[in-house]
């Protein structure tokens, strides 16, 4: 019997389907990997075995843990069941952990309340596990509080947490999503150990099929609350025999057409940024010594130029969002030049900026996030032209406004609506309209597709190969996505704590990386081609 | 920690000297000779000129204000000009009510805010919180001087429970002062009461939706423990904010109620004071009204840091009166819902 059974699982809320007729089944030690773009149900699923539903949601069908119908099961026991038997690991590392509380006392809180162990005796568990999911005594004592940790480290507290008391289930929601490739590699690293010593089943829900295809034995694919394909994961990657699996495949390693590279070396360059560094104020230690100033970019050295496709990749934190607040002139270097079509535009008033901002646009991560959600389509989009020399009439602006929507694949008639009516590819669609209205030359986009659905993603970075091709525009990708990096760039630079350590044709250094840093970024990233070979060899 | 306190009193210390030359100059500016004042409408301007001299009126300006902060600080506030006592000595025996009058208003206040707050924000949506809501909604709408009336009707008039105003003196005993005390108190308390009640329910609400509550679900922990464990602390910044605000106000802002309970307050004595233009007595008071705005606030600045360890931490991000990383957003949100409701509360009356 396996340990979790869900049957015929069917969820709405408030009368709007959710999932429909799910069926789910992990055994003890088994990976079970739920994969599917957002909004297909693989929270949902998730957060009906926990029974941590919205009020609205009513669950119909059977779940049943470990002999437990879930679905019927009061509160009290549920609570009995949640943290003791299933563990539960989230995406959001930053703000998943109480931040007035220490890691001791939230580690510890669970395996009290399940224990009813005593206080030292509950520290002394939350001492071992921290030191099992790599938080060692000597750097990070109990006393710690969360924003003292990095978001690597937060996601080892939240896994201790679910862990603590060796559930037999583990779910981990998109675990890593927010973090880099090198952090993931080392917290998937921790939860396959973890699965293994202790036999626990583990459900891991992600929209990246390449990390699924890696942790799991078998895989449940989801689409629209629907399960679309089940089965072991080499054979289902393999065979691709679902239309849908094999679109999600193509789609996570889909590579823009881009029909020439540019040729470097052959223009003038666009951009210039020479020996740039950035200090930020560090922590004062003493009221008596100044702080020490912490380095965030140190003496960077790089040209674009016209047409030409860069990638910058590092880690988080690696000071690669710094430099690029720099070249778009929304921070000031303390040291060095940046010169955009040999123009100086550091230290020059913001008057003077204009016709360098003109040409230089910028594309964010958070769809989201980037549109005031009270504007309409055709003012967000329009924004940018307030740069102009000459203002537009309000005709030519509409005209203006559609030309760009037409370009990034949107109608004229999106104009008039609001951010909230559209997908969110669609609204990185709307920012890279926002972006090429002024007709830049160059634009900055800062890891434009890291929170986009695979299928969205391809089509975002054909856009974006596309209007390289057609108006010549100029990229500087930021990203530690090493994919982004192969499918657009030309060239790549690699930066590392500040400094870049290495560069070269995007195909050298991602094929043969000379660094450390680069081969660390390398390793870590996970291949859909590699871990379908790999998964083949395991199971046969 | 250390250095975040260090700053804050600095802070606080700085402000107090602004705050003390502010005040000096405005009395300064005001119309009226205290000299003159105290003679009356007959004196010859030679005994005025005299009094003036006694009275160190003739004396530099700035040799004036050193004068008088020194006084402030050996509590030597000098001598009412209408009542020719020690003005010291009139606002200790009006302390002896405001102030037990205003800590009594808060504790009734908390004690009734945060139950109340946290039963809607547990039941959001639901027939409880829409009717603990509504009832604060009434209690910020109506005048806290009506509440007032009713409480004399009811426990004085009606009942003989307490006495419907005056105050017999600590020495009459502190069971018979309190007495006195009990119905302003709670006349003060509950339209303050609605107002951190709706603070503390919108506070916990969006503390509630935050993903280390799912966190704590997920541990197994029933709603309530998450509640009260979990929500209630992240939800103390905007409480803490509003409740600096709201004892700043009750020390000072209780004229009305002084005046419908008959008490010797400090409201009363100010008001008597201004239109009596007994200037150094009004002065003396503002002084030590701005004194306990100023400490309430580096109070509520060092319980910040106690709620909130991420304040301790950077002690170089802490600019003007708000700690910032957290979320500075959500205080000024809190103080500006503060305002409204209690504007709102006073376009009624």
């Amino acid at each position: 019997m396996s340990l979790l059974e869900i049957e015929n699982l069917s969820l709405t809320i408030s009368a709007t389907p959710i999932l429909k007729g799910v069926d789910l089944a992990i055994a003890a030690g088994e990976v079970v990997g739920l994969v599917g773009e957002s909004g297909s149900g693989k929270s949902m699923t998730a957060l009906t075995i926990m029974r941590l539903l919205p009020h609205l949601a009513r669950a119909k069908g059977r779940v049943a843990f470990d002999g437990i119908d879930i679905l019927g099961a009061s509160e009290d026991q549920m609570c009995a069941l949640r943290g003791d038997d299933i563990g539960m690991v989230f995406q959001e590392p930053m703000t998943a952990l109480n931040p007035v509380k220490t890691i001791g006392e939230q580690v510890a809180e669970g395996i009290r309340w399940h224990t009813k162990a005593g206080r030292a005796e509950a520290e002394e568990r939350a001492r071992k596990i921290l030191d099992r999911v790599g938080l060692p005594e000597a750097k990070f004592p109990l006393s710690r509080y969360p924003h003292e940790l990095s978001g690597g480290q937060r996601q080892r507290v939240v896994i201790a947490i679910a862990c603590a008391l060796k559930p037999k289930l583990l779910i981990a929601d998109e675990p890593t999503t927010a973090l880099d490739v090198v952090l993931q590699a080392q917290i998937l690293d921790l939860l396959r150990d973890l699965v293994s010593e202790n036999r626990m089943g583990l459900l891991l829900i992600s929209h990246d099929l390449a990390v699924v295809t890696e942790m799991a034995d078998r895989l449940t694919i989801l689409r629209r609350g629907e399960v679309t394909e089940a089965g072991d994961t080499a054979r289902t990657l393999s065979e691709q025999s679902h239309p849908y699996t094999r679109e999600l495949a193509l789609a996570s390693m889909h590579v823009p057409a881009r029909p020439k590279p540019h040729p470097a070396g052959s223009a003038k360059p666009l951009l210039e940024v020479e020996s740039v560094g950035r200090d930020y104020p560090g922590r004062r230690k003493s009221l008596i010594r100044p702080a020490q100033p912490i380095r965030a970019v140190d003496d960077v050295s790089l040209t674009i130029e016209p047409a030409q496709s860069v990638a910058l990749v590092g880690r988080s934190g690696c000071g690669k969002s710094t430099l690029a607040r720099m070249i778009l002139a929304l921070d000031k270097p303390t040291a060095g030049t940046i010169r955009f079509r040999g123009e100086p535009i550091t230290g020059k008033p913001e008057s003077a900026l204009r016709p360098a901002r003109r040409d230089m646009q910028v594309v964010f991560q958070d769809p989201y996030g980037s549109f005031d959600p009270r504007q309409k389509v055709e003012k967000l989009v329009a924004e940018p032209l307030h740069l102009l020399e000459k203002q537009p009439t309000k005709a030519e602006r509409r005209e203006m406004v559609a030309h760009a929507l037409h370009e990034v694949g949107l109608g004229p008639r999106d104009m008039d609506k609001y951010p909230h009516e559209f997908s969110g590819g669609q609204r990185q669609r709307l920012s890279i309209a926002r972006a090429i209205i002024t007709r830049p030359k160059l634009v900055v986009a800062d890891e434009p597709v890291s929170a986009l659905d695979v299928s969205i993603r391809a089509q975002i970075l054909d856009l974006f190969a596309e209007l390289n091709q057609k108006l010549g525009i100029a990229y500087l990708f930021i990203t530690h996505d090493l994919t982004v990096a192969r499918a657009m760039a030309d060239e790549v630079l690699v930066m590392h704590e500040g400094k870049i350590v290495e560069r070269g044709p995007a195909a050298d250094v991602l094929d043969h990386p000379r660094s450390e840093a680069a081969q660390a970024l390398v390793a870590a990233a996970p291949d859909l081609h590699r871990a379908i070979a790999r998964k083949m060899q395991e199971q046969g | 920690m250390t250095a975040y306190l260090l700053k804050r009193i600095i802070i606080a210390a700085l402000t107090l000297v602004l705050a003390s030359m502010v005040v000096f100059a405005v009395m300064e500016i005001l119309p009226g000779d205290p000299a003159r004042l105290m003679l009356g409408m007959n004196a010859s301007a030679d005994q005025i000129e005299v009094l003036r001299n006694q009275m160190g009126l003739n004396a530099p300006l700035v040799l004036r204000y050193l004068h008088w902060a020194a006084g402030l600080l050996s509590l030597d506030f000098g001598r009412s000009y209408t009542y020719s006592v020690p003005v010291v000595d009139l606002v200790r025996e009006r302390i002896a009510v405001s102030l037990p009058l205003a800590l009594i208003a808060l504790a009734l206040s908390t004690i009734i805010a945060i139950p109340v707050g946290v039963f809607s924000a547990s039941r959001q949506g639901r027939a409880g919180d829409t009717l603990a809501m509504g009832a604060a909604q009434l209690g910020v709408a109506v005048p806290n001087f009506w509440f007032a009336l009713m409480l004399i009707y009811l426990f004085a008039v009606w009942l003989h429970l307490v006495p419907a105003g005056g105050f017999p003196g600590w020495s009459a005993g502190i069971w018979a002062a309190l007495k006195s005390l009990l119905l302003p108190a709670v006349a003060l308390a509950l339209p303050q009461a609605a107002i951190l009640a709706r603070v503390a329910r919108s506070a916990l609400i969006e503390v509630l939706n935050e993903d280390y509550i799912r966190t704590a679900r997920a541990k197994g922990l029933p709603y309530r423990a998450v509640l009260w464990r979990h929500a209630l602390r992240n939800a103390m910044i905007p409480v803490l904010t509003i409740l600096g605000l709201q004892f700043a106000f009750l020390l000072a802002g209780t004229i009305i109620i002084e005046n419908v309970f008959y008490l010797p307050g400090l409201g009363r004595l100010i008001f008597q004071a201004i239109t009596q233009r007994d200037l150094i007595v009004v002065e003396s008071i503002v002084m030590l009204l701005v004194t306990a705005v100023i400490l309430i606030n580096l109070l509520v600045d060092f319980s910040y840091a106690i709620v909130d360890p991420r304040l301790r931490a950077i002690p170089g991000k802490v600019r003007s009166g708000f700690p910032s990383g957290i979320a500075p957003k959500q205080i000024l949100r809190a103080v500006q819902r503060f305002r409204e409701t209690r504007n709102r509360s006073r376009g009624r009356q």
